[in-house]
């Protein structure tokens, strides 16, 4: 029965009205964050022993495949991560407790959806699930700078929204269907001028959501005034959802081999050459972590779509091992750094990058948990960063585009700059307060294993890039 | 894993223990930093004197699959030519550790870094597979970077960040050209790639893109002009273990790299801009020795100094003959031992005396006639004075230059003379603004030099007039090597 297909989006699903449900009847925070964790557990089980390979479900409204069990299964940890890390931001988000991990269930299941997505249509309802419950999170601490993080992300979330179905009717209009599968078929052999337009439209739809330029306006300051947990949530997985539909709907629907494919795709990569570059110069000048974190996203976004922009060239048909390969190890080092900043800047009460000074002095250990992470996101060997980053740069390479590589690894040496400031400010900064910071063990053994892992991918990238590639393409 | 694997990985390892080590003594990180060193000395000498002469090629080759889906694995293996700069590493590894005794704050974090540093070079030199080589290159920067910015003096700080962006910015084009390297051929690994005929494989990317690519990481290293702006503020701010380090160890992965990677897989482009590349090293000479001629600080004067000798690999690489390619070998050993002593020697100059102006130092000679005699010798090195070092390197540099098919090649070489003159004017010039002269009231109480000192900055001295006296310890082992290398263009 086609119920069993997305038992793992049900799981969830059950989990976010048990929550609502049980803080009705008892508002301990320990039995919900219990909720959530089994919940998002038992789905995991649910996902990774699922050996469905191409499957459409409801009509093909839902297409599971490799790409999307494998998304599945990376937005999960992500999410049972942000639950756990959230342990140690209670204090501040105690009175919304069980709400907060409700609406960190519904975004999950938009998440889970989209990178399944077989129609347009549920497409758009995935995302509009994952938008809209991350507009309540983003403004969940209600100071006037969370809640003004929420109304920009909402009004520009709103636009975006809007030009997504504007492509949508576009597309729908030029092939008559709103089926990736249709969609694919009705433009071959040719295309009319059309479904490039629309196509385009809703690539600068999908393309906010993945935070990538010129739509990164709402980013920083969604990031910066967000509760920590959400900014890492909307690092490590929306993010990553967003540009794993992109991938989606790209290589089903609108990859055929007449030429459609090498149009999105050069315009993805001339937005991935914007993103990194535009991104990076912003991220020079922060000083707030979580603000420089968002640029430092930003550009990340720039080098995922750089695979994405491969997908398009090379007119391949599904998701791509690398580009997941890069999600996943962006993933381990955000969700290492950020259980950090959580930790940290609850203790120090602040979060600009200054206050950061002397943390080899504080605690030894939350230090080299961020120099790991940051290390991957800059990219140098031994980390996942590096294996990633040198993988998307192949197969750039191998799809022409040699020009993109060179810009990408120059944005790596700007970007060098501003880590080695955090490092430089952890590592030599006279801390104003000599105190040991203390690491809390839920927080702390999610932030050690993600550390763990992305030196594991970095020595031996190919345990992951094998499997990936396994569960992609081989039926 | 062969003996070859474990040199490389011995000094990490050491690294790993002095992290984990309880206790804030600063003598046992001191004592364990100096027995890793020691042990994987004796190691290098080990495969130094083990190293098959008349067989040749690489050897003590270890082979292991690694990331099978782009084609790379953990390959190292050693030829002449890497097997003397591993060797000098090692040599110049238990020097630094020597020299930094007076190292007490964070000393197990210092010596960490610093034996980690010490894996990353031997690694590059060792590496047979590109992708690893790169991975050992970049890797590198991170130790420098914390053992300049915390251990260094002046604007530490500023140095340091300044080293890693300028080698991150060579590096990134190193990869570019690496990535290019590895769509053209398929593979990573050294020796396939050394047997491939790049003019059959046709895909668009032209090889002087890629030579110049992979060209670019090296020029920063070594450092060709003009990207060598990083090197004095670095050389002279860092701690005097990462100066031993950076101008004896590190400046010659940048000669080993262009011989190995460039000249290896591109023949023929090399040769078509041998005059290029040979006039900048004419400018590296030149203008290097000429603005070291003006410097008041020693650390600058000897950085400056290097720069300059890293002009002579230049020329001998690119003059594309045995003889030249020979000397440009010998002078990275022999530079590397050189400046080991020089820096070690001023080190304890500026640490004594409390200034590195040399202006303000004078008449030390009568203090310190040990560290004088010492500081004389690697001088004597830097000038190119027969029976030293440098001077075989330097003759056979200049022969090689000189019988240079490149256009122009007479003329340069004969430019490049002058460095000679140069180089004889700033270090006398040194020598005696420091050691002679009349003897100031404030370091009448200096006492000399002390049994340790005595002892490495001995061992560099007798270095120097080893190789000076019989080359033929390290040009029997070169020669293999040079000979595969020169048969490129046809001897």
């Amino acid at each position: 029965m086609n119920w069993m297909y997305i038992l793992p989006e049900i799981i969830i699903a059950a989990s976010a009205l048990a929550i609502i449900i049980a803080d009705l009847i008892s508002r301990k925070p320990v039995i919900i964050t219990t909720i959530a964790i089994v919940g998002i557990a038992a789905s995991l089980i649910a996902a990774c022993t699922s050996t469905v390979t191409f499957e459409p479900v409801f009509d093909g409204m839902l297409f599971i495949d490799g790409w999307s069990r494998l998304l599945k299964v990376l937005l999960l940890v992500v999410a049972g991560s942000v639950v756990i890390a959230s342990t140690d931001y209670h204090a501040r988000l105690k009175h919304s407790w069980a709400e907060f991990h409700a609406l960190v269930l519904f975004s999950l299941l938009g998440m889970m959806l989209m990178p399944s997505a077989g129609n347009l249509i549920s497409a758009f309802i995935a995302i509009e699930i994952t938008s809209i419950s991350f507009f309540v999170m983003v403004g969940m601490l209600k100071t006037p700078l969370s809640s003004e993080a929420s109304l920009k992300m909402m009004l520009t979330g709103g636009i975006a929204a809007a030009v997504m179905l504007y492509g949508m009717a576009f597309i729908f209009g030029s092939t008559g269907s709103t089926s990736l599968a249709e969609i694919a078929l009705s433009s071959q052999p040719d295309f009319s001028s059309g479904l490039l337009l629309g196509a385009l439209l809703l690539l600068a739809g999908l393309l906010f959501e993945a935070g990538a330029v010129p739509f990164h306006m709402w980013l920083p300051d969604a990031y910066e005034g967000a509760p920590t947990p959400v900014t890492m949530y909307l690092s490590a997985g929306s993010k990553l959802a967003g540009i794993a539909v992109i991938a989606r709907v790209f290589s089903m629907g609108l990859n055929n081999p007449g030429g459609l494919g090498a149009d999105w795709g050069m315009a993805v990569a001339v937005i991935s050459a914007l993103t990194m570059t535009l991104g990076n110069v912003l991220a020079l000048q922060q000083s707030n972590i979580k603000r420089l974190l968002a640029y430092s996203g930003i550009v990340h976004t720039g080098y995922m779509l750089i695979a994405v922009a491969t997908i398009g060239l090379g007119g391949q048909v599904s998701g791509d091992e690398k580009l997941f390969f890069y999600m996943a190890s962006f993933a381990l080092a955000e969700i290492a750094v950020f259980t950090a900043v959580i930790v940290i800047t609850r203790q120090i009460g602040s979060d600009r990058i200054e206050d950061l000074a002397g943390l080899a002095r504080r605690s030894p250990l939350l230090f080299a948990i961020m120099s790991i992470g940051i290390f991957s996101l800059m990219g140098l060997p031994l980390t996942a960063g590096f294996m990633a980053k040198l993988f998307i740069f192949t197969s750039a390479v191998d799809n022409g585009l040699l020009w993109l590589m060179i810009i990408a690894v120059l944005n790596t040496v700007i970007s060098a700059y501003y880590y080695l400031r955090i490092i430089r400010v952890m590592w030599l900064g006279k801390p104003s307060d000599g105190s040991a910071l203390s690491l809390p063990k839920a927080p702390g053994l999610i932030s050690i294993f993600s550390a763990l892992g992305i030196l594991l991918l970095g020595i031996a990238p190919y345990l992951l890039l094998k499997l990936a590639e396994n569960i992609i393409f081989i039926p | 894993m062969g003996i070859l694997s474990i040199t490389i990985f011995l000094p990490a390892a050491g690294a790993l223990l002095l992290s984990v080590l309880p206790g804030k003594n600063a003598r046992i990180p001191r004592a364990v930093a100096l027995a890793v060193t020691f042990l994987t000395l004796v190691l290098s000498c080990v495969l130094f004197a083990s190293y098959d002469r008349s067989l040749g090629g690489f050897q003590f080759v270890d082979a292991l699959s690694w990331i099978p889906a782009i084609n790379s694995s953990y390959h190292v293996g050693l030829d002449g030519l890497s097997l003397s700069l591993v060797t000098l590493t090692s040599l110049l590894a238990v020097i630094a550790v020597l020299a930094s005794r007076h190292i007490t704050s964070q000393p197990k974090a210092f010596f960490a870094w610093l034996l980690l540093l010490q894996s990353c070079i031997i690694g590059v030199f060792s590496s047979l597979d590109l992708l690893l080589f790169f991975i050992f290159w970049e890797l590198e920067v991170v130790p420098l970077y914390f053992l300049i910015s915390t251990w260094g003096s002046n604007r530490k700080e500023r140095s340091a960040i300044k080293y890693v962006l300028y080698t991150l910015f060579g590096s990134a084009f190193m990869l570019a050209g690496i990535v290019a390297l590895y769509f053209t051929t398929g593979t990573f690994s050294l020796p396939e790639l050394y047997n491939t005929d790049f003019a059959m494989l046709a895909n668009g990317i032209p090889l002087a893109a890629m030579f110049f690519l992979l060209l670019a990481g090296f020029a920063v290293k070594l450092p060709i002009f003009p990207f060598h702006t990083w090197l004095p503020d670095t050389y002279s701010d860092a701690p005097t273990a990462g100066s031993i380090m950076l101008a004896g160890a590190l400046s010659k992965m940048g000669g080993y790299g262009i011989a190995r990677i460039c000249l290896g897989l591109f023949p023929d482009t090399a040769a078509s801009f041998s005059s290029l590349f040979m006039g900048l090293a004419v400018v590296n000479i030149i203008y290097g020795g000429a603005i070291a001629l003006r410097q008041k600080e020693i650390k600058r004067i000897i950085a400056y100094s290097s720069f300059s000798h890293m002009g002579f690999v230049l020329l001998g690489i690119f003059s594309l003959n045995e003889i030249g390619l020979t000397g440009a070998a010998l002078q990275m050993v022999s530079h590397g031992l050189i400046i080991g002593l020089l820096f070690a020697g001023a080190a304890i100059l500026v640490k004594r005396t409390g200034t590195s102006r040399i202006d303000e130092m004078g008449g030390l000679a009568r203090q310190m006639p040990v560290l004088c005699g010492l500081v004389f010798v690697a001088a004597i090195g830097a000038m190119g004075v027969p029976s030293s070092s440098g001077f075989v390197a330097e003759v056979s540099v200049y022969l090689g230059a000189f019988s240079a098919s490149a256009e122009a090649a007479k003329i340069i070489t004969i430019i490049s003379l002058v460095g000679i003159l140069l180089a004889a004017s700033y270090m006398l010039n040194m020598v005696m603004k420091v050691f002679f002269g009349p003897v100031r009231e404030s370091f009448a109480s200096l006492p000399d030099i002390g049994s340790v000192e005595k002892l490495y900055l001995g061992v560099l001295a007798t270095g120097i007039f080893t190789v000076g006296l019989y080359p033929q310890l390290i040009t029997t082992v070169l020669k293999p090597a040079i000979k595969g290398l020169a048969v490129l263009w046809g001897g």
